[in-house]
């Protein structure tokens, strides 16, 4: 007898979910190419044209993209320059009309300054007439400045750069932006204080939500009576997880900011009051909000883990002699700490993003300094923080000047994924090691 | 009043009883069982059992599936005290001390009862921590005492030949049959003077579970053991008394030979013969 198919093939089944993953991973890596490409690129130091226009108008600037112009205007197309200068023109940015440039060139000459008061600046360096202490500089326009040399950040003449410099400098433009502080309200610099906010905001939240989210289901699953009171605590702590991030804003400013916070205040600062110590947002309250917010991830998470332990351990450990608790600390806990990091693995992934709580408890729009420095007590909780999600916000929606924040918005966003990103491989590069440590469970 | 009925074949309790308790004198026995009876929520599981189990012997229980032997056996280390909804009477006197005392500590008791389960369940540690692991419960042993300690559990367990050069291996990259005896090793180092085996070779080969059967005659010069199994021809090799339990009652115990050559009651002769009732 043969054995036959019943259908020939299996249908279009697996095609159609094969499909669906593809879609999927398709988004996602759209999704990456055009954070990486718009904001990544916004470090390329491009060329700078000089542009002389008919009617004798010339001017310097990075062409940026065109655009068709609105229909009832005379011209056809249109070309954005980047011209910076902001602290000489007023205005950073020029439409200029196609039919109107009479001629393009990229003098070597040109160079770009960035100065850390005065913002960007495109023109010639005079370095006759400059000194030791100040650079003195003279725009395409016809104007001339002089800059003290200690605020300048950098300066370059990218039409004169070779490929490799370009890279070089590319680098150096990503360093900055990583390491550095935000500048000219936000639309200039780096996001370092954000970067070191996110990470560190995640890190407060993991280490409070790890042991309470633990203990919680050690309680609800080893030590508790599984009767009718349990089963009601866990199905309230699995609907919290549903609960939208700005209701634990809300109880986190009330209960954590306004009760406790004001409470530390008025028994330990009353000397500074009334301007609040704890008694307003800052790290530790967003922390705490988060850790609230992300604590029914960590129990589900961990409670599964607990009653994947086969019933066979927990005997063998108590027929040996072993207490309640000593069971539970050689056996079961050792073996539930994988299932432990996946919970704390949700949880950053949950909470590293969350940005609508902090905007109750605790985040700044610009605050440059981090909340560790050199001064007892070295973590300073009360202080409020940047974090990369509020940033993004922050840059995308309240920035005077979108053209510029746009590319920093993009670079920002996939900074926050790779921030995200890395913080998850710790936690799986931590909870593998634990495995290969202990063991894997028999499934 | 209970009679022997050929019909249903079924025993009259009371003789059964008596033998039980008659033929083992209370000075030789470890664990003397009254009157025990066991209940998981409504559904009883044990019925009044009543029987002693002779020191440095080996016990086997023997009867069908869901007679409760197993439950018996847990009985005996204060295992279903961990289930809420085991309700238990009658007594279990183990070396003049009633279990259930109010004074006794539960962990000293389950150390002295030591308990084999049917799959073994080796602890996901390195072969030497499992066999440490009680050890180091108790305390106050050097690290010399304890390799010492080890390596003599090892050895009693037929293990320490096969693994000596892979202590710190992990217990689970072992054969089922080294687990088995990897979990008695583990038993055996916090000297335990009961050891209860369920079913101790039944997920084995054959010649695994011939070495289990040689190490549990090795073991009976040193303590009481009490095994549970489904195999006749085991039950005959290894144990000195036997008892044949049905439906949560003690139908029949006997020295093994007696009980296996000249049953007394036809229902145990059924089943040892494996003729359906
Ligand atoms: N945890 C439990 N909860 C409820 N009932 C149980 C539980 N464990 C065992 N029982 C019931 O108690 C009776 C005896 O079970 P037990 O496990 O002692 O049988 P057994 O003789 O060991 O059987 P086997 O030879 O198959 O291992 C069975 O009817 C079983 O259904
Ligand atoms: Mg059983």
């Amino acid at each position: 007898m043969r054995l036959r198919r019943r259908t020939p093939g299996e249908g279009p089944w697996p095609w159609l979910a094969a499909g669906c993953v593809s879609v999927s991973l398709l988004m996602v890596l759209a999704l990456l190419l055009l954070l990486g490409t718009r904001g990544l690129g916004h470090f390329w130091p491009a060329d700078i044209e000089r542009v002389t226009l008919h009617d004798g108008q010339v001017f310097a600037g990075v062409a940026v993209r065109e655009e068709a112009s609105a229909p009832g205007q005379a011209t056809s197309e249109e070309r954005l320059y980047y011209t910076a200068n902001r602290a000489l023109d007023g205005a950073t940015w020029r439409w200029v009309a196609l039919e109107d440039i009479a001629r393009r060139d990229r003098p070597e000459q040109l160079s770009v300054i960035e100065h850390g008061r005065w913002g960007t600046l495109i023109g010639y360096i005079d370095e006759t007439a400059s000194n030791e202490q100040r650079l003195v500089i003279h725009t395409q326009r016809g104007q001339r400045t002089d800059l003290p040399r200690t605020g300048i950040i950098e300066h370059y003449r990218p039409n004169a750069m070779s490929w490799v410099d370009k890279i070089l400098a590319w680098g150096r433009g990503v360093w900055h932006f990583l390491s550095q502080g935000p500048r000219s309200a936000n639309t200039e610099g780096g996001v370092w204080p954000a970067i070191f906010g996110t990470i560190l905001m995640v890190l407060l939240m993991s280490v409070v939500v790890t042991p309470f989210g633990v203990l919680a289901a050690i309680y609800l699953n080893e030590i508790a009576d599984q009767g009718r009171a349990t089963r009601l605590v866990r199905i309230a702590v699995r609907n919290l997880a549903g609960v939208p991030s700005i209701v634990y804003g809300v109880f986190g400013l009330g209960v954590f900011v306004y009760g406790l916070g004001g409470t530390l205040d008025t028994l330990f600062y009353s000397d500074r009051l009334p301007s609040p110590t704890f008694g307003t947002g800052g790290l530790l309250w967003a922390s705490l909000t988060l850790a609230l917010l992300t604590l029914p991830v960590v129990i589900v998470a961990t409670e599964e883990g607990l009653a994947r332990i086969p019933d066979a351990q927990r005997e063998g450990a108590l027929a040996l002699g072993a207490t309640r608790i000593e069971m539970l600390r050689r056996v079961v806990l050792p073996m539930a700490v994988p299932a432990m990091l996946t919970g704390v693995i949700l949880a950053i992934a949950r909470a590293a993003g969350e940005v609508a709580p902090l905007l109750l408890v605790g985040v700044a729009k610009l605050a440059p300094q981090v909340p560790v420095d050199d001064t007892f007590p070295f973590l300073h909780l009360e202080r409020k923080f940047m974090h990369l999600g509020y940033h993004i916000l922050d840059v995308g929606f309240y920035s005077g000047d979108v053209e510029a924040a746009m590319p920093l918005l993009y670079a920002t966003a996939l900074l926050l994924v790779l921030v995200i990103v890395v913080l998850n491989l710790t936690a799986i590069f931590l909870r593998h090691h634990v495995k290969s440590r202990h063991g894997a469970l028999p499934r | 009043m209970p009679v022997f009925d050929p019909e249903t074949r079924r025993a009259p309790e009371a003789p059964a009883k008596e033998s039980a308790i008659t033929d083992i004198p209370a000075a030789s026995s470890a664990l003397e069982i009254e009157g025990l009876t066991l209940s998981y929520g409504e559904a009883t599981a044990l019925k009044g059992l009543t029987l002693r189990i002779p020191r440095q012997r080996v016990t086997a229980f023997i009867g069908p599936s869901g007679c409760g032997k197993s439950t018996l056996l847990r009985a005996l280390n204060r295992l279903h005290d961990l289930n809420e909804t085991v309700h238990r009477q009658g007594t279990i006197v183990l070396e003049g001390e009633e279990i259930h005392a109010p004074g006794i500590e539960v962990a000293e008791l389950r150390r002295r009862v030591g308990m084999v389960f049917q799959a073994p369940n080796p602890f996901p540690m390195s072969i030497y921590e499992n066999v440490a692991f009680g050890l180091r419960l108790q305390g106050g042993l050097k690290r010399r005492q304890r390799d010492e300690v080890i390596e003599w559990a090892l050895s009693s367990a037929a293990l320490w030949d096969e693994v000596k050069d892979r202590l710190h291996d992990s217990a689970w990259s072992l054969s089922g049959g080294q687990q088995q005896r990897l979990v008695i090793a583990r038993t055996l180092a916090v000297q335990p003077e009961v050891l209860l085996l369920d079913e101790p070779a039944s997920a084995l080969d054959p010649i695994s579970t011939l070495k289990i059967e040689e190490l549990i005659r090795n073991l009976k010069s040193r303590l009481t053991l009490v095994l549970v199994t489904h195999n006749m021809q085991q039950a005959a090799r290894v144990s000195d008394y036997t008892a044949y339990l049905h439906g949560g009652e003690l139908v029949e115990y006997a020295p093994t030979d007696q009980l296996f050559t000249n049953p007394r009651l036809a229902q145990t002769e059924n089943y040892i013969t494996g003729r359906m009732t």
